[in-house]
């Protein structure tokens, strides 16, 4: 049995925040959010990037990029604009959502782009 | 015609055996699992149980020609054999909305499983599903909010809840419990539960907890930057002290509280449900008592019922049982009352003990709560079983973590996510098999993961041997 070992989370560790669904995983690559992207266009929700200073992400609203982007399933065109949500926004977490539209709710979320966070 | 009075004892199918009735759109239906005495024909039985869940009563009185009868009266409908059991069998029952108080789940249960379960002529009675009407379901509250809401309220979409309840279930004093609800959401658990049987004990009263259990809530929200709740019991011995709990908790801006929906009964819960729409607090709810009342194969009441039953009354979440660890016919049926929970429409289905269509319009769906016994090495099987909504609770998976809560409530969150991440990317199917790659692969990132599926078994998933449920309902 592994040693025991402390559990490192601290008001003051900015690592120590988290920002919902896949946020105890590493950063996902590339590929990984490629496909997770299919996975949004495959279960027919629309998809939407929004953006948000890391010390605001407890906030409901982040800032909206542009429009959802309705009835899109260019799996490249949406990275596009992620992508360029990110450069216009690079210190920024950036977070790709699923609009479900029959729940009314979002069916998913996940920052896809990890900004760097302050205390 | 008119009818003349003839005092006496009729046989109940005279009156209650109507083969050849259409049941309406708007009848409560009921399918009871009929165990008659020897002797008694199957037609009477099922008239006897129509009759005396409805108008019926056992001798003909003269004021029963004051009304239209044939109006009120429930009618048993149709007849059918139990697949594996020739001592009982199946009997349909028609009642008249008008039979019924608008939005009252009290007055409905109180004539379907009053009387008749004591009925003599009968040797055990079970009442194995209801359709409600939608004319019926649009008179009731139903869930305070529903979840759409909940996921809106708390911030978290695309994976299941995730959840634990605090033990020891009893003893622990109101700081020391926080503490523990502080370990278990900074760690990354979304909510925590106050057990069932903690109410207000002289070792620990309601308003310390509340308080105590609040602090922990906004420290962990603070710290992970994520939104946290704990389900605060206000189950209480009468409704004043229940309401009393619940606007405490209202006023320390508590997200969500508890109810024990059979001990505490329909009356309080439906009411309790009604002010969680008004205040805008969520309402977490246990069955404790039910297994007394759906566990016996041929007396009682089918889960299936009691959980429409608390959609009608009111919830947010309900326990619904793992599925994993127990037997295959149990995960057909789970797939079933789970569904009834969280769908709009559930369409009949015998494989899976659904005897009726039931339409539930526009009232919000139930979280399914799956606790008891689970630990990372179910979670592939999980997220298989309950998809994303449901909230997935781990009291010893979490709090019997060799490092202690905070460690353990990280394993469970990574084994989710890490499972989610999966399916989303390889599709469900298949999920189970490829968990334990899945976790290992995961992991190699998180240590506190890593100890957990040290500690606890790997559950080997034997695709092969799924076992038919079919067999049983045909």
């Amino acid at each position: 049995m592994s040693e025991m070992q402390d559990y490192a989370s601290r008001l003051s560790d900015p690592a120590s925040r988290k920002f919902e669904t896949f946020s105890y995983l590493p950063e996902l690559s590339p590929e990984a959010v490629r496909a997770q992207v299919q996975y949004i266009c495959d279960k027919g929700w629309n998809p939407a990037i929004e953006h948000v200073e890391p010390e605001n992400a407890f906030d409901h609203y982040w800032y909206m990029w542009k429009l959802p982007m309705f009835g899109e399933t260019d799996v490249d065109s949406i990275l596009g604009e992620a992508e360029a949500c990110h450069k216009a926004n690079p210190k920024h977490h950036v977070r790709l959502i699923g609009y479900d539209n029959y729940a009314q709710s979002q069916g998913t979320a996940m920052v896809i782009f990890r900004g760097p966070i302050k205390v | 015609m008119a009818k003349t009075y003839q005092a006496g004892v009729k046989e109940y199918r005279e009156t209650y055996w109507m083969p050849e009735y259409t049941p309406k759109d708007t009848d409560i239906l009921a399918c009871f699992k009929i165990t008659p005495q020897p002797g008694v024909p199957r037609e009477e039985a099922a008239a006897a149980v129509a009759a005396e869940s409805s108008t019926g009563t056992w001798t003909t009185v003269w004021t029963d020609l004051l009304t239209d009868l044939d109006y009120y009266k429930g009618r048993a409908y149709a007849i059918e054999d139990v697949p594996g059991d020739d001592e009982c069998f199946y009997a349909f029952v028609a009642y008249p909305i008008d039979l019924f108080e608008e939005g009252s789940v009290v007055n409905v249960f109180t004539s379907l499983v009053g009387n008749v379960f004591g009925f003599k002529a009968l040797r055990a009675l079970r009442l194995e599903d209801v359709r409600f009407p939608i004319a019926y379901v649009m008179t009731c509250n139903g869930p305070p909010h529903g979840i759409q809401v909940e996921r809106d309220k708390f911030n978290k979409y695309g994976r299941a809840l995730l959840g634990c309840t605090i033990k020891p279930k009893l003893g622990l004093s109101a700081k020391n419990y926080g503490r523990a609800v502080y370990e278990c959401l900074r760690g990354g658990l979304d909510l925590t539960k106050d057990d069932e049987n903690i109410n207000s004990q002289p070792f620990m009263r309601w308003r310390n907890r509340f308080e105590f259990v609040m602090d922990a809530i906004h420290k962990a929200e603070r710290e992970t930057g994520e939104r946290k709740g704990h389900y605060l019991n206000v189950t209480a011995p009468t409704p004043e002290e229940m309401y009393k709990r619940a606007e405490f908790a209202k006023e320390l801006g508590a997200p969500i509280i508890m109810h024990d929906y059979l001990t505490g009964g329909f009356c309080a819960n439906t009411g309790l449900a009604q002010w969680c729409r008004d205040n805008g607090i969520l309402l977490h709810i246990h069955r404790a008592m039910h297994a007394v009342l759906d566990r016996h194969p041929r007396h009682g009441i089918h889960f299936r019922v009691l959980a429409k039953a608390l959609r009608l009354s009111g919830g947010d979440h309900l326990h619904s049982g793992t599925v994993v660890g127990k037997l295959e016919g149990d995960r057909e049926a789970t797939l079933g009352w789970i569904d009834i929970m969280r769908d709009s429409f559930i369409k009949e289905d015998r494989t899976r003990g659904i005897f009726f269509d039931q339409d539930w319009g526009s009232m919000p769906g139930i979280f399914p709560v799956a606790s008891g016994g689970i630990h990372v090495w179910h979670m592939p099987a999980l997220v298989t079983i309950f998809g994303d909504d449901a909230c997935l609770q781990f009291g010893g998976g979490t709090l019997g973590h060799p490092w202690g809560n905070a460690a353990g409530a990280a394993a469970n969150r990574v084994a989710l996510e890490a499972c989610v991440e999966d399916r989303n990317k390889n599709g469900a199917e298949g999920l189970e098999k490829r968990g334990g790659d899945v976790l290992r692969a995961a992991a190699k990132n998180s240590p506190e993961l890593a100890a957990a599926m040290e500690t606890w078994k790997e559950i080997k998933f034997e695709f092969d041997t799924v076992d038919k449920l079919d067999v049983a309902h045909k």
